[in-house]
This record gives C-alpha cells, sequence and structure tokens, in this order.
C-alpha cells in the first residue's frame, strides 16, 4: 500500500522540479536588484537609430540612453552640461569647450570635430535627414539643405580638439535647448565612413558616447542595454541593464506582462485603466507634450475659410466636455490654445504670464453666425462640411461627437472621412477637406515650435492659413533674443490664432500609467527620449 | 508526370506574376505617399528621398526596375525599417510565423484526428455532442479571443499561485511557442475533428470494412488499419491550403503574443504604404502559397493513386 504511493510523491516531486526548471528556463523578472537590471517592452521596434535621420519617438527612447550631445537634460529637465562641460553664447555665435574625459565607447575621446562632422552630414541634403531644419539657426544650414551651398560652409568650426565654435544664421534664443536633440549628436568620421548607409542598423555598426550601449538587438523581437564603462559619468548611472524582451504595440499585452511582473511599467488605455483601478495600483501620469486641435482649410474655394462659419463651430465647442466626458481618459487635458501648458514663458510657464481668452459656449451667438454665413453666401441650406481624420479609435470618437454636436446645436451636416495614415496625410498635404482633427508634437521647448506651423510659407500649414500680421509677429519672435519681446509676439499670434479661429484648440494628450514600485527617479520628458533611465535607481520595497 | 509538374510550375510563375503586378499598381494608384510623415521636408530632401527609392523615375520604369529587381530575388529597402531590406526581413521573420505555424498544424492534425475518432467511435452519445459543441463554438470564435482570454487567464494563476508557468507573451523558447501555437491552430483543429468524424462514418458500412468484420480482426486493428487510413485522405487535401494559411495568417496571435513574426510587417506595410515591403511580403506569401497549392496537388497523386490516373 504505502510503495505506490511512495511512487507517487516521486514523481511528484520529480515533476515539480521540472517545473521549476521549466519556469526559470522561460522568466526573469521586471527588476533584479542584485544585478541592478531592469526590464521593459516597447511600442514598436524603433525603424531608424540612425539619429542623423531618426524622427519617431521609439528611437529617440534607445538613442537617449547611448547617446548625448553637448548640453544634456537633468531629472528635473533642465539644461545641464553634456560633453559640453561650459559654453559661451551671444547673438552672433557659441562657443563650447568640451569635456576632455568624454569617450567613445571605444575608447577614443569625443572631440569637437565629432560635432562638425556630424552637423555637416545631417545638412548634406544626400543624407536626406528629415529633422534637417532643426540645424537652421546654424549659419548657411538652410542653403546648405536646399542644395545652394556646400556642407563644408555649415558655420561650425573646431577651434582646437575640444572647441567648438558655432556661428548663426540669426539669433536664437533656443539654441542650448537644440544640443539636447538627436539629431545634433556627434558622430566619428573614421567609423561613419566604414558604414554609411549601415551607420546605426545594427549593433557591429555602432558607437557610443552616453550612458549605455546597445549590445544585443534582434529585430522585431529584443533589445539589450548595458552601462558603458566609457561613459564620462558611469560612475552616476546606477541602472547596469535595460532589457528589452517584448515589442508590442498591444496595450492589453503590455499591462498583461506587467502585471506578471515581467516588467517595470506600463501605459493605460481606457480598457486596461479599469483593470489597475480594480488592482488598486498606483496611477500616474505625465503631459506628453502634443496639442490637439481642429484645423479649418482656410483656402478661399472651401466653404471652411469662412469666418462666421469657424465662430458658429468655436462657440458651440467645449473643450471640457470633449476631455472629461468623450475621451473619458484622464491624463488628457482641455486645450484652449495653440501654445500647451507646460511650455516656458518669460519668467513663469507661458500660459500664466499670457493666458488665452477663453470662448464660452453661445448657441444663440453661433446660430447668429451660422445665419450671417448663409446670407453671405446667399445659401438656403449649407453643403455637408467635410471632417477628415485618422482611424484611431479615439479619433473616431472625437469625429463623431463632432458630427452629432454640429448637427445638434447648428443643424449642419458633417461628412466624416476616415483615412488611415499615409492617406489622411495626402489629403491634408492637397487640401481636400474643411476642417481635419490635427495635433503638434514639439521639437523644443520654446513656443515657436508651435508658432511657426501658422506661418504662411511653412509646409505643415495644411490649411494654408494666411495672414501678414501673424507672418509679421513670426518675423519678430524668430529674430529677437529677448524674451519679453518674444514672449509678446508669441502673445499676439495667440490673440490672432483665437480671433480669427484659424483653429480650435481640443486637448493636450497626456498619458496615465504604472510603475513598479522598486523603480525609483523615471524621468518622463517631452523633449528626447521617453521615459529616461539615466537618474533612475532600484530600492527593494517591503511588501 | 513531368509534363503535369511542369506545366503547373508554369501556371504557378504566372500567378505570381499576376499577383504581383496587379499589387503593384493598385498600390500606386492608393492615395498617399510613402515619404509623407506628419512633419513636412523641404523639396531638396524630399528629391534624394525619391531618388533612393527612385519614386523619381516614371511608373513604367519603376515596374520594369521592380520586375528585375523581384526576378533577381532582390525588394530593396523597406521604407519604414529605413535601414533594412525585405529581403532581411522576410528571413528574420518568416522562420518564426512559420515555426508556430506548423506547431500549430501538428496540434491541429493530432488533434484533429484523436477528436474526430473519439467522436465518430461515441457516435450520438454525450462525449460525441460535448466535441461537437467544443467544435462549433471554436470554429465561431475568433482566435483573438481566446488569445486574450487565455492570458488574460494564465496572468491571473500566475498571480494566484505565485508561479509561472507558462510565459503569456514573448518568444525565444519552447515554452514561449506552446500556448500561441495551440490557440492559433484551434479553429483548424475544430474543423479537422468535424471533417474526421464525417469522414470516419462515411466508411462505417463500406464493403472493406464489412470484409474485416467478417475476417474476425480485432476492433482496434480495423480502426488503425482500415478505417483511419481511409479516412484520414479528405484531411490532406485540406491540409495543404491549411498550412498556408496558418503559417502566413497569424497576425493577430502573434501580435497579442507579441511575436516577431512577419504577419506583424505584412500589415503594418499597407497601412504605412512601404511599398518595397509591401510588394516583398505580397509576393513571397503569393509564391508560398501557389508553392504549397503546387505541393499538394503532386503529394496526392503519391498518396491516392486513382487521381494520378485521372
Amino acid at each position: 500500500m504505502s510503495k505506490p504511493f511512495s511512487g507517487l510523491r516521486k514523481a511528484q516531486v520529480y515533476l515539480l522540479f521540472l517545473l521549476c526548471c521549466w519556469c526559470n528556463a522561460a522568466f526573469s523578472d521586471a527588476i533584479d536588484f542584485e544585478q541592478k537590471k531592469i526590464q521593459i517592452a516597447l511600442g514598436a521596434e524603433p525603424p531608424d537609430l540612425n539619429y542623423l535621420r531618426a524622427t519617431d519617438q521609439v528611437s529617440f527612447f534607445i538613442i537617449e540612453h547611448v547617446m548625448e550631445g553637448l548640453l544634456a537634460y537633468d531629472e528635473q529637465n533642465h539644461l545641464i552640461p553634456g560633453i559640453a562641460e561650459r559654453w559661451e553664447m551671444d547673438e552672433q555665435d557659441a562657443r563650447f569647450y568640451l569635456r576632455k574625459n568624454a569617450r567613445w565607447s571605444d575608447g577614443e575621446p569625443v572631440t569637437a570635430h565629432d560635432f562638425v562632422f556630424a552637423w555637416q552630414t545631417v545638412v548634406n541634403p544626400r543624407t536626406a535627414s528629415r529633422y534637417a531644419f532643426i540645424l537652421a539657426p546654424i549659419k548657411n544650414a538652410e542653403r546648405i539643405i536646399e542644395g545652394k551651398l556646400k556642407p563644408e560652409q555649415l558655420g561650425v568650426k573646431a577651434l582646437d580638439d575640444f572647441t567648438l565654435e558655432v556661428r548663426f544664421e540669426r539669433p536664437c534664443a533656443y539654441f542650448l535647448n537644440l544640443t539636447t536633440f538627436a539629431t545634433y549628436y556627434p558622430v566619428r568620421k573614421d567609423f561613419y565612413l566604414k558604414n554609411t548607409e549601415r551607420y546605426f542598423a545594427d549593433v557591429n555598426n555602432m558607437i557610443f558616447n552616453g550612458p549605455y550601449v546597445l549590445d544585443e538587438w534582434t529585430h522585431g523581437a529584443s533589445l539589450h542595454l548595458s552601462k558603458n564603462k566609457n561613459f564620462w559619468n558611469a560612475d552616476n548611472i546606477q541602472i547596469n541593464e535595460i532589457n528589452i524582451p517584448y515589442i508590442s504595440s498591444d496595450p492589453t499585452v503590455i499591462f498583461n506582462l506587467f502585471r506578471n511582473e515581467e516588467i517595470i511599467s506600463t501605459g493605460l488605455d481606457a480598457d486596461t485603466i479599469k483593470m489597475a483601478l480594480q488592482e488598486r495600483m498606483q496611477i500616474k501620469k505625465f503631459n506628453l507634450g502634443a496639442v490637439f486641435y481642429l484645423e479649418f482649410n482656410h483656402r478661399e474655394e472651401r466653404i471652411s475659410s469662412n469666418i462666421h462659419l469657424r465662430k458658429a463651430l468655436q462657440q458651440v465647442f467645449s473643450a471640457e466636455e470633449l476631455v472629461y466626458k468623450v475621451i473619458g481618459l484622464p491624463g488628457n487635458k482641455p486645450a484652449y490654445s495653440l501654445f500647451p501648458s507646460w511650455l516656458d514663458g518669460e519668467k513663469e510657464k507661458f500660459f500664466k504670464e499670457h493666458p488665452a481668452k477663453k470662448i464660452p459656449v453661445n448657441i444663440q451667438a453661433a446660430q447668429k453666425e451660422l445665419a450671417l454665413l448663409k446670407k453671405e453666401l446667399n445659401l438656403k441650406e449649407l453643403p455637408a462640411i467635410v471632417l477628415l481624420t485618422g482611424d484611431s479609435p479615439l479619433a473616431s470618437k472625437e469625429a463623431e461627437y463632432l458630427q452629432a454636436l454640429f448637427k445638434e446645436t447648428l443643424g449642419l451636416e458633417i461628412r466624416i472621412d476616415k483615412q488611415i495614415f499615409k492617406q489622411r496625410l495626402a489629403k491634408m498635404s492637397s487640401g481636400d477637406f474643411d476642417i481635419v482633427l490635427a495635433g503638434w508634437g514639439p521639437d523644443y521647448n520654446d513656443p515657436s515650435t508651435f508658432a511657426d506651423l501658422f506661418y504662411s510659407r511653412n509646409e505643415n500649414n495644411h490649411g494654408r492659413y494666411h495672414n501678414e500680421t501673424y507672418d509679421h509677429w513670426v518675423q519678430i519672435a524668430m529674430n529677437n533674443t529677448d524674451q519679453k519681446i518674444r514672449m509678446h509676439a508669441f502673445s499676439e499670434m495667440q490673440n490672432i490664432l483665437i480671433d480669427d479661429v484659424v483653429i480650435i484648440p481640443q486637448f493636450e494628450r497626456g498619458v496615465v500609467y504604472v510603475e513598479n514600485p522598486g523603480i525609483k527617479n523615471v524621468t518622463r520628458r517631452i523633449f528626447g527620449g521617453d521615459p529616461s533611465f539615466r537618474y533612475a535607481w532600484l530600492e527593494a520595497t517591503e511588501d | 508526370m513531368k509534363i503535369f509538374i511542369l506545366k503547373r510550375c508554369l501556371y504557378g510563375l504566372f500567378t505570381v506574376w499576376f499577383i504581383a503586378t496587379a499589387t503593384f499598381f493598385a498600390m500606386h494608384n492608393v492615395p498617399g505617399n510613402p515619404l509623407n510623415d506628419e512633419k513636412a521636408t523641404s523639396a531638396e530632401i524630399r528629391k534624394n528621398l525619391e531618388a533612393r527609392y527612385g519614386l523619381d523615375k516614371p511608373l513604367y520604369q519603376q515596374y520594369l526596375i521592380f520586375l528585375t529587381n523581384m526576378a533577381k530575388g532582390d525588394f530593396g529597402i523597406s521604407f519604414t525599417q529605413k535601414n533594412r531590406s525585405v529581403n532581411d526581413i522576410i528571413k528574420a521573420h518568416f522562420p518564426v510565423s512559420a515555426a508556430l505555424g506548423f506547431l500549430a498544424i501538428f496540434f491541429a492534425g493530432v488533434g484533429g484526428v484523436l477528436f474526430g475518432a473519439l467522436a465518430a467511435h461515441y457516435k450520438n452519445r454525450w462525449p460525441d455532442y460535448l466535441l461537437i459543441a467544443l467544435v462549433v463554438i471554436t470554429i465561431s470564435v475568433p482566435s483573438f479571443v481566446f488569445a486574450a482570454l487565455f492570458q488574460l487567464a494564465l496572468v491571473n494563476l500566475n498571480l494566484y499561485f505565485d508561479i509561472k508557468l507558462l510565459p503569456i507573451a514573448g518568444w525565444g523558447s519552447v515554452q514561449h511557442m506552446l500556448a500561441p501555437s495551440l490557440i492559433l491552430g484551434l479553429g483548424t483543429l475544430a474543423y479537422l475533428t468535424r471533417l474526421m468524424r464525417s469522414s470516419l462514418l462515411e466508411i462505417e458500412n463500406a464493403p472493406y470494412i464489412k470484409t474485416a468484420k467478417a475476417k474476425g480482426l480485432s476492433e482496434s486493428r480495423i480502426f488503425f488499419r482500415h478505417r483511419l487510413r481511409n479516412a484520414v485522405l479528405p484531411l490532406v487535401t485540406v491540409l495543404g491550403p491549411a498550412i498556408a494559411a496558418i503559417t502566413t495568417g497569424g497576425f493577430v496571435v502573434e501580435s497579442i503574443f507579441a511575436i516577431p513574426g512577419l504577419g506583424k510587417y505584412f500589415v503594418e506595410a499597407v497601412h504605412q504604404l512601404d511599398y518595397t515591403l509591401i510588394m516583398g511580403t505580397t509576393v513571397f506569401y503569393g509564391s508560398y502559397l501557389v508553392l504549397m497549392v503546387l505541393l499538394v496537388d503532386i503529394l496526392y497523386g503519391f498518396v491516392d493513386p486513382r487521381i494520378r490516373m485521372s
């Protein structure tokens, strides 16, 4: 009687042992406190890690961890010395003094020549870098990009190995901010010429000067970062390894991985936030920096070029209602201006120094505007208005809400034109819309990154808005470094945008997310790689 | 037989050419430009980008260049994965989809035969009813529902017992493959179960079974020797297209389990209007499907001599 029982026991123990081996083989935890290692997931495969050409958030995230520019951001997102330990700047030029202990991952020093070579390569039209325009404040950059001058004529020079001189095309108040941007990072000539088109295509085509090295990359599947021992500030980097074994754009999968304690953080969407709330997870939020708005087509042949129509729509729309009742996801904020609430002004935040005029909902006034429109156009019935939108669930929800809103309050017929990404862009460029659900993510911390959008010669001005007063203020902001004058100019532009109903601001995009309590001080960033683990550390919490 | 194979190969080539040409022109007629991005680029940079991808040439020239390169097996550089050639993408990710698919087919095949035989054996009794009910559910519910439910259940189990039994997503070990391949194969498994059951029942009263019974063979010998072998034949017919469909159609399951298969690239390519990747994956999948159908046609002749005769 006892024998088979003990046999069964043995089998059980053996099975359990197998199970444990099985389990250990395929898993690792979100945090390894001993080895100071963390595990995260990415939403997509980095499309292009060559930072001379990179344009997307996933690539910027990796680049932020493996590279460093002249200046960097600290954990409060203030500018601090990076490869340059000090600098001098005036309206005509700037000098950067590079630290002598900054090294590439192969031990070679990072020199001023590396910056000269990198910047000349970016503006070279043959490189076809989409972000080349961000070097525009540097002398001759725009003409080189247009193919009118040679890359060697760019206003940048290495005075010696560790001194970099930059001459400006026009005064640039925010140039120091720009030097933190990936497109401004250095490139070592000898290494680049060996790889050219393959530069940063695979781990063996890469060389780094930042806090980490990318030492494994299985395309589409996984990446692995280890601390760069040659980084000048390596002693202050606390986390030794960042492992990225999962790439998925499905928020539910990422959330499940987080619950299963395999990754340290996850963003939440409308579905997963409910589960997070049920499980009493501590939810954090972060303003991503982008602003969303209704952009009108101002081309003469479109009905949306009529100010009465735009005013009517402006007076029935409420950003609060859209954000709190329709979108209903915490993190997003109602927007009243093209300039979001996080932008710095002269001394305080811009929106505090220059608050935007709020337009209250007034349906009667809106209906009067509509009557004026009909009279002006001599029409009894208005034609259907085309609302161009993307195909995301959020965009669809918003479009349907607006369709119902404009129908109920003004009796307007709205035709929703839902398009996939590239087709929506094509229609925006060709002006095939009356209203489009648009948004803009900033490139640097200055209101001009938004204000320039409605400059009449800006190619991103899809509605072809043209207003000489507006252009005048853009020029003023562009050619001055006195922040008082500049902020006044932005404030004037803000008034025009509202009075002339160039756009109807909707919301500032934010995210809500949860994070493993064992990791501290992860920096969220509007610019550059987000999130950043440069200043993060690990601390085991007591359960 | 040789002429038959040669003929089928030629038909296959023609089909692939037709797929490629139709896709090429349809793709270029879709509004939108693969080089458009949220942020506009200057004219000079745009010209250089167009030159890099050959978009500066007239369409007929682009088509001729595409055909020449296709004949060489080169599909160019992807528009979205800017440093990777389309060939590299297919080479890296198709084996993943294929491994997942073949395991799924294995589960479906073994499970289908087993459950089909069980259902047939217990005809019109409760195991049969139960299995058929399950089959109906599995065929009607799409695989992504099972995938999501399974993942959720697994996480909850892991949390409840504080043990990690199976990975809930990712790729790299045999454990990672089990759940997704099983779920990917479920639909086919259900279909094969039903097919196997009806096929077994159909031959129940065939003369050769009666003969076997009359010879006094044991029940199990009759089953394995005579009934099973004959009943499996229709399964082989559907297996060819099923292999092609499963090894290429795992997009949703791949996405839910964060598996680096080719499906994701195929779907994303269309969304992003990635010309080279669209052409590469379409031609590749097209040729693969044509090849599978061809193989089944040829295999058929070997499996069932009656077909070869006709």
